[in-house]
């Protein structure tokens, strides 16, 4: 029984070690090939498309979902204390330096990162990574390269469109329900909002796009089987992309609040 | 032309490969010959580089694929057309694209000429006007086609054909035969081609060889092949359920 409980959670840490010794040799590949030409804009700018404009109508109604939600728990607790005023300012700094960042994240994970390990996986199980090697194309210059830009690139400027929308979403609660000054609240939320809220939020989503490129591709790459083997890598590259982003978010919000609290 | 010595491969302690020798002359058609999963197409992947041997050599024209660079092994890569079992055809990309691939990422033609050896790769298949389909509107044959006809683009030296007649049906697979031909005796280009199909091994075959237990059972022109009174060969060619082959799969079991 607990030889084999042993032997689990053993298989399970070289496992991981695995992976992340695997994931660290294409990050170096991915950060090399970035720099050499020849640059095809055109595959980074579909890329973008996909990771950035497509995910517009998921991310919107998330993030203002989440405006509303953190309002209205909010106001719960100000309105016995007489503070509806400070429900803006919690919603402001909670969606910039924390929820936007991490939820948009989330769902580009959940949306993009899932997609590229599906796209990546059957070309690997239809031999295609094979054929591009073949014609003497590096398959991490042709296939991660596009990615890692676009991810990098477009996270943050996703991030801040959900932190607009996620604010939106608690003016309409507290402008219409609760009945708060429409200039009170918005002065409020600019006035309890520092730049470097904005700055610390959109810096992390930086590495969150990284971590999504490179797990959706590396699990692409690695799909043994065929469609079966596709299907686990791709709720493999969510499950690890999701664990990796919230390690990658604690990490940043304590080294945040040393540097600066 | 291709010179294989000594080559091994195994693959969690099962060796696909032992000790492998053959030699493919400049011109020649070699077809070989083995049960599925007996590593042909793993002899393909060392000859182009996407497989490293656990010992032996592989030479293309005198350059020994695993001690090549980055740089050569591209440039001898670029000299090898391969057809792949299921064609490989780049899903996201049209057939016109995927047949000039290797123009359009490493040649910098001007997009009127790739145009035109696109149209000229497809007529060489025997296919006109579908520049602008995706693969995935393709039958399983003329995906095959294609995938030939992205090979031949590139105007390559040696074609390498895995499984070119599998999962098509049996008109299709003689006219994919007759154009692996008609290539050969029109280009003159150095050719393998694996497969287990042996209508297909005497019609393209100039020299036939066996693969039987990761080594070169048995080599010749399809007639000398078919006289041979080997009784692993025999049992092959005739596609019989009995024998030496299956009675030591048995014996393994």
């Amino acid at each position: 029984m607990f030889n084999r409980l042993f032997f689990y959670i053993g298989n399970n840490i070289m496992q991981f070690i695995y992976f992340l010794g695997g994931l660290a040799v294409l990050c170096a590949q991915g950060f090399y090939w970035s720099f050499q030409p020849p640059f095809k804009k055109q595959r980074v700018v579909e890329q973008m498309n996909k990771i950035g404009s497509d995910s517009l109508p998921i991310v919107s109604l998330v993030a203002i979902f989440i405006g509303v939600i953190l309002a209205l728990q909010t106001a719960v607790q100000m309105q016995r204390l007489g503070s509806e005023m400070y429900i803006a300012s919690i919603v402001a700094v909670s969606v910039v330096r924390e929820l936007g960042p991490v939820l948009t994240a989330l769902i580009v994970a959940g949306r993009c990162g899932a997609a590229i390990t599906a796209e990546i996986g059957s070309m690997t199980v239809t031999e295609q990574i094979d054929a591009l090697q073949t014609f003497g194309t590096d398959p991490v210059q042709y296939l991660v390269v596009p990615r890692l830009l676009a991810a990098t690139f477009m996270l943050p400027l996703l991030t801040l469109y959900s932190d607009i929308i996620g604010i939106i979403g608690g003016y309409l609660i507290c402008v219409y329900k609760l009945n708060i000054g429409s200039t009170m609240y918005l002065n409020i939320t600019f006035d309890s909002l520092l730049i470097k809220d904005l700055l610390t939020g959109l810096l992390k989503t930086v590495f969150f796009g990284m971590i999504i490129a490179f797990v959706g591709c590396y699990e692409g790459f690695n799909v043994k089987g065929g469609a079966e083997g596709v299907g686990m890598a791709t709720t493999n590259a969510v499950v690890k992309s999701f664990i990796m982003i919230i390690a990658a978010d604690c990490f940043f919000t304590a080294l945040f609040y040393f540097i600066f609290p | 032309m291709i010179e294989i010595d000594n080559l091994s491969k195994s693959f969690n302690s099962h060796k696909v490969l032992d000790d492998l020798s053959l030699k493919v002359s400049k011109g020649e058609t070699k077809v070989i010959i083995g049960r599925s999963g007996c590593g042909k197409s793993v002899l393909l992947k060392h000859i182009v580089g996407l497989m490293k041997p656990d010992s032996g050599r592989v030479s293309v024209s005198g350059n020994d694929i695993g001690s090549l660079d980055d740089k050569d092994l591209k440039s001898i890569r670029m000299r090898i057309g391969m057809v792949f079992q299921g064609g490989a055809l780049f899903d996201s990309l049209t057939v016109g694209e995927n047949v000039g691939f290797g123009l359009i990422e490493h040649l910098r033609l001007h997009p009127g000429d790739v145009a035109d050896r696109v149209r000229e790769a497809l007529d060489m298949v025997e296919l006109q006007g579908i520049e602008r389909l995706m693969p995935s509107e393709l039958s399983g044959g003329m995906r095959k086609r294609v995938s030939l006809a992205r090979a031949l683009c590139i105007k390559p030296e040696i074609i390498l054909y895995d499984e070119p007649t599998t999962g098509v049906d049996p008109i299709t697979a003689d006219s994919i035969n007759s154009l692996i031909r008609s290539l050969h005796d029109k280009l003159g280009e150095t050719s393998i081609v694996v497969t287990h199909d042996m209508k297909s091994a005497y019609k393209v075959a100039d020299r036939i060889a066996m693969l039987y237990q990761g080594k070169i059972i048995a080599e010749g022109t399809p007639d000398e092949i078919q006289k041979l009174d080997d009784p692993v060969v025999h049992q092959f060619i005739n596609g019989l359920a009995s024998g030496p082959i299956t009675d030591a799969l048995a014996a393994n079991k």
